[in-house]
């Protein structure tokens, strides 16, 4: 974990002291709303369609025990007794009263955590593999690099008012679980001969006009790392459109210039600057990756873990489902599924945080990660304490095995929170999870991931999931378009609209339809949805979704 | 011939809690049953000015359209159906109870 030095401790304590003065004059009539909004918006405070919410940055998903016992606190006192955890590993507060938000915010600062730059035209929080550290796969840790990033885009001088927002993603291993093919900036750590160097990725991107990110540097030197970001987002600030808000991401930037003439742009930036980065950052980047020093694994018998899986069927379902591999002996990466059949994606209650929090204390070396699907990891746990685990996840709700699997869906807010959005999605992520724990098919259906997005702008990532669900305003009445093949992994891809939309009432049975159809025309059990998908293509899937229309043809 | 104007009702969120509010009568209410319904174009658009101006108390003051039905206003657009009501997942806000009195 990233220790914060006096400097930062010091920073926070004067940006929450403004923001509290700000706030102040807001609520005096001083300050219009107009003159407020971007003070709040720098601050992580949005108004939403029924109350104000906080977004709280959560730097690449890490945290400890005693942050997530902070947020827990926070949500009892100042809250509903809950947090929603997002696909940009953050957490958001969707009842805050806007003369509480000061007191949060310090309450926040005391455990190293805020809320700058969560929102607004600025480079937003850093997110990567929340396998971090842990992964079995992985060739670095990304994490340092992360932190390097979030110190030198924080009140960056230069791009506090950049075209449109900046979202950078980093991962340490060639499995992409950090989707960053469709960020802004996406950062994969590789090793080429023995040294590291980084693969630098731009103009990826989802919303309105979806894309993938294309190679910008196939083997950045790793001194090269913060000189280059600068020199990109540089080019971005003076090229990227303002004249439009829909063309204003680096993605259009990219699209409309082309790949080789921002490269060549980048690189006469980058020989301009490199001379003033005179090596302090890599100073500070040796004294960050010290702090993200592995801990200290433990030698145990895994005997009680296989002695649950031969004698507990419910802990082998959910040890099948909801570990991961890695790299230390003896030891696996849990997640802990925020997703129970029929309850809102990426809610935890107060309660939950702190069981979380405990878990981790006691059995997984004090750390804990959101993932960007909305769930919670402990990243470090023997197999011989999983039992333990298990049994203390299971009495509080979260026991459930389906990570991975068709009820574990990313939604975002939707309309019953979002002020942008144009139809709900929680509702829908609640009944299609709740239908096939009905159906007890959902093992038997194995990987399949549903995103769904309440408006285009797509923070459910919806392009990217297998079966994609927008939710749409058309005529006054909600309705969802769904799309199919995406991936969000390396071999990302941007999924196939499958035809017209549903209606509220009409998407879980066509969700129904498609998932059957699948099972009838998978090859073999062990074929996934999206190789099915792949290898017939889109098809034999609209003939399920819109039965009609092929009688009709028929006849 | 011009449009027939669509009755509206005024509304915006409170500055301080963020809840949705309307214009009744009396000042502002959480409960949309208790809005003033507007029938005439100007009168809404002065009514409308009348209100912006609160910015002490409110942001984001709009005129919303609904249906009179027998004298209750009621949302045409399930966006303003969902704001009149609170979230779904959740008997949150507006649906606590305690929580329709007069703001």
């Amino acid at each position: 974990m990233y220790h914060y030095t006096d400097f930062d401790g010091a920073f926070l304590k004067e940006r929450n002291a403004q923001f509290r003065a700000q706030v102040e004059r807001r609520i005096d009539g001083s300050l219009t709303e107009d003159e407020f909004k971007p003070l709040r918006l720098m601050n992580g405070l949005y108004l939403q369609l029924h109350a104000y919410m906080l977004r709280v940055a959560i730097p690449y998903g890490t945290l400890n025990g005693r942050q997530m016992t902070r947020l827990a606190d926070i949500a009892d006192k100042w809250d509903k007794g809950y947090g929603h955890f997002t696909t940009r590993q953050n957490i958001q507060y969707n009842w805050p009263e806007l003369r509480d938000v000061p007191d949060m915010l310090d309450a926040l600062a005391e455990v190293n955590m805020h809320a700058i730059q969560t929102s607004g035209n600025t480079i937003r929080n850093v997110t990567a593999d929340h396998f971090a550290g842990a992964a079995a796969d992985e060739v670095a840790d990304p994490r340092p690099i992360a932190e390097l990033i979030r110190q030198w885009s924080t009140d960056h001088p230069e791009f506090q008012f950049l075209p449109r927002k900046f979202k950078v993603a980093v991962t340490g291993s060639e499995n992409d679980r950090a989707v960053i093919k469709a960020h802004d900036i996406g950062i994969q750590i590789v090793a080429r001969d023995g040294v590291i160097g980084y693969k630098i990725i731009i103009g990826g991107g989802l919303g309105r006009t979806p894309m993938i990110g294309k190679v910008l540097h196939d083997f950045l030197p790793q001194e090269d790392l913060l000189p280059y970001l600068e020199a990109i987002v540089s080019v971005y600030n003076l090229l990227g459109r303002r004249d439009n808000k829909y063309k204003a991401r680096i993605k259009i930037t990219v699209h409309e210039n082309g790949i080789e003439d921002i490269r060549a742009r980048v690189d006469e930036r980058f020989a301009l600057i490199k001379p003033l980065f005179t090596g302090i950052d890599q100073q500070t980047l040796a004294r960050i990756e010290a702090d993200f020093a592995a801990p200290d694994f433990k030698t145990a018998s895994e005997a009680p873990y296989h002695h649950a899986r031969q004698h507990d069927p419910l802990f082998r379902s959910w040890s099948d489902t909801n570990l991961a591999k890695h790299k230390a002996p003896g030891y696996a990466i849990v997640s802990i599924s925020i997703k129970a059949h029929g309850k809102t994606p990426g809610d935890a209650t107060s309660y939950q945080m702190r069981l979380m929090a405990s878990l981790a204390k006691r059995y997984g070396h004090d750390e804990l990660r959101i993932s960007h699907e909305q769930n919670v990891i402990l990243p470090h746990v023997h197999k011989e304490d999983l039992p333990a685990v298990y049994a203390a996840l299971k009495a509080a709700g979260l026991g459930t095995a389906n990570i991975g699997l068709i009820s574990d869906i990313i939604a975002c807010p939707g309309m019953d929170y979002c002020a942008l959005a144009t139809a709900r999605s929680i509702p829908i992520a609640q009944d299609i999870a709740t239908r096939f724990d009905e159906l007890k098919l959902e093992h038997d259906v194995g990987p399949l991931k549903i995103k769904i997005s309440g408006c285009i702008n797509a923070c459910g990532h919806h392009h990217v999931g297998h079966i994609g669900i927008l939710g749409l305003d058309r005529a006054g009445v909600e309705n969802y378009q769904i799309t199919l093949g995406g991936d969000g992994t390396q071999d990302a891809t941007i999924g196939e609209r499958a035809g017209p939309g549903f209606s509220a009432d009409e998407i879980i049975p066509a969700v129904e339809r498609l998932v059957l159809a699948y099972l009838n025309l998978r090859a073999e059990p062990a074929e996934t949805f999206l190789q099915t998908y792949t290898r017939l293509g889109l098809a034999p899937f609209k003939s399920a979704l819109y039965p009609e229309t092929q009688t009709a043809t028929a006849a | 011939m011009p449009k027939p104007f669509t009755p509206k009702v005024i509304t915006a969120n409170a500055l301080l809690e963020g809840d949705v509010i309307y214009m009744s009568a009396t000042g502002w209410t959480r409960d949309l049953a208790r809005a003033d319904i507007l029938t005439d174009e100007a009168d809404a658009d002065l009514r409308l000015i009348e209100a912006a101006a609160q910015t002490d108390k409110v942001v984001g003051v709009y005129l919303a359209d609904i249906k009179d039905e027998n004298g209750v206003p009621t949302p045409v657009h399930f966006r303003e159906d969902f704001r009149a009501r609170g979230p779904s997942n959740y008997a949150h806000g507006k649906q606590e109870a305690g929580k329709q009195e007069q703001f």
